[in-house]
């Protein structure tokens, strides 16, 4: 059966996979940009915590995706549901790029132009809403597209855990040592990663601020 | 408000680095209401942190400084930096605004009505010797004389009675700086800002202080009317004036 047939033959299957991966990236990207930007300005405002907080980020980043899966599983009501296991495992990926990048988007504004903020009275919110979010908007947007490219791929992962995606084609096809299926999950898996990329991208340069 | 009292004025100040470093070392003077006092000095000599200290961008190890006979310590911070203009070098307009947006930003956080930030701005783009057509234009459109004369209408846009001023006119080239400074000083004497103006030209210093504060190693070395300066018998204000008059000076009868 080649991959044509199987993919015409399939289409509601293959919809309803594809649709599950996107609602695992999407969810997961959007708890992950609540928590990681948030946390991205709180150490830029708190040096101290800068460590820390990259560090805990960098340490959930080097755990294998298998074994972050296999560490949550007994987490209650988490771990009842492989969609809920799936989504919080994407979240924790997604948190270092969001991080990072807020943080790095922020302290990249130009120091004179904070200090003409602050010296003119703007509050240390004003300073953040109306200058240094606007500024940095461009680099936290090419955090939140590195993680949705990490997570489409990462996604395929969770079908091991029951968790469905495009994965479970992949799985299928190498239980069935036949490439048509691989493919059938990992093509469309691709493409939705590089549509991501280049939506985003995008979006990135159009915020990307004025040549100063 | 008793009007005799000075603006600022900088009571046995100083302001030591969290290392341990001393940058300003018991500094004491007044500024007048109305005068330019230029602070003067080398890189290094402390000026900057100075001036930082009037608005709380930095704040002083010990002493006292009072704006409007208060200390400034006792000012609500954000109220403190309204009521204190403030330019430097860098301009630091926000490269996501319009020029017409960046000399809104105070009166807008202050929420002035619409109608009376429109006029406002209007008046302040002519004041500051722009054309209206650079209302709409971005920072980096800009030329750096423009950017400047846009810095100073942003820090004059809620009519401070006080204005911080960083070298504000340090990085312009000499001809488009000399007409900033001219056009400066036209501009003080209808205003009558209380001014505090940093910088290491003396040319500058003379053209618009109206007294002039010489700082060397974070100490005030000498505080002389501007006309007086040349006469200075402090020995670091001579050599400022032989490096400015040029080496062959003569007849001032000191180094």
């Amino acid at each position: 059966m080649n991959l044509w047939n199987f993919l015409v033959q399939n289409r509601l299957d293959m919809a309803q996979l594809a649709l599950e991966h996107l609602w695992m990236v999407g969810i997961s990207t959007l708890i992950a940009v609540a928590i990681g930007i948030p946390l991205g300005i709180l150490i830029s405002w708190r040096p101290v915590l800068r460590n820390p907080v990259i560090a805990a980020a960098n340490v959930i980043q080097t755990i294998p995706s298998l074994a972050l899966f296999g560490f949550l599983l007994p987490a209650p009501w988490i771990g009842e549901r492989a969609g809920r296991l799936a989504i919080l495992a994407l979240t924790l990926y997604a948190l270092l790029p969001l991080i990072r990048n807020t943080y790095a988007g922020i302290e990249g504004v130009d120091r004179a132009v904070v200090e003409a903020a602050r010296g003119m009275g703007l509050t240390d919110w004003q300073l953040l809403l109306k200058v240094e979010l606007p500024l940095a908007s461009s680099v936290i947007l090419a955090g939140i597209r590195v993680a949705i490219v990490i997570s489409v791929g990462l996604a395929t992962i969770a079908a091991a855990i029951g968790a469905g995606g495009l994965g479970e084609l992949i799985f299928r096809g190498l239980a069935m040592v036949n490439n048509s299926v691989i493919l059938a999950g990992a093509i469309p898996a691709a493409l939705m990663a590089l549509a991501a990329d280049v939506l985003l991208g995008w979006l990135e340069r159009r915020l990307a601020p004025q040549r100063a | 408000m008793d009007p005799s009292e000075a603006a600022v004025s900088f009571h046995d100040v100083s302001y030591h680095l969290p290392n341990g470093r001393q940058i300003l070392k018991q500094l004491s003077f007044e500024v007048a209401r109305g005068e330019v006092l230029v602070l003067l000095g080398r890189s290094g000599s402390g000026k900057t942190t100075a001036l930082k200290l009037v608005n709380r961008l930095l704040e002083h190890s010990s002493g006292e400084v009072r704006v409007e006979g208060r200390s400034n310590r006792e000012w609500d911070v954000i109220e403190l930096r309204r009521h204190i203009g403030y330019a430097i070098q860098e301009v630091g307009l926000f490269p996501h605004y319009s020029v017409e947006r960046n000399i809104a930003i105070v009166p807008t956080i202050q929420n002035w009505p619409a109608e009376r930030i429109r006029g406002r701005v209007e008046e302040l783009i002519r004041l500051v010797g722009l054309d209206c057509a650079v209302a709409g234009r971005y920072p980096h459109q800009l030329s750096g004389g423009q950017r400047q004369r846009v810095g100073v209408a942003r820090a004059l846009a809620a009519d401070p009675p006080i204005l911080l001023m960083d070298e504000p006119f340090g990085a312009l080239d000499p001809l488009t700086r000399a007409d900033l400074q001219r056009e400066f000083a036209a501009l003080q004497k209808s205003m009558k800002k209380t001014v505090l103006f940093v910088t290491h030209d003396l040319r500058e210093a003379l053209l618009l202080g109206t007294r002039i504060a010489l700082l060397d190693e974070g100490r005030l070395v000498s505080l002389d009317a501007a006309g007086e300066f040349r006469r200075s018998s402090e020995p670091l204000a001579a050599k400022y004036m032989q490096a400015f008059w040029g080496t062959s000076d003569q007849g001032r009868g000191q180094q």
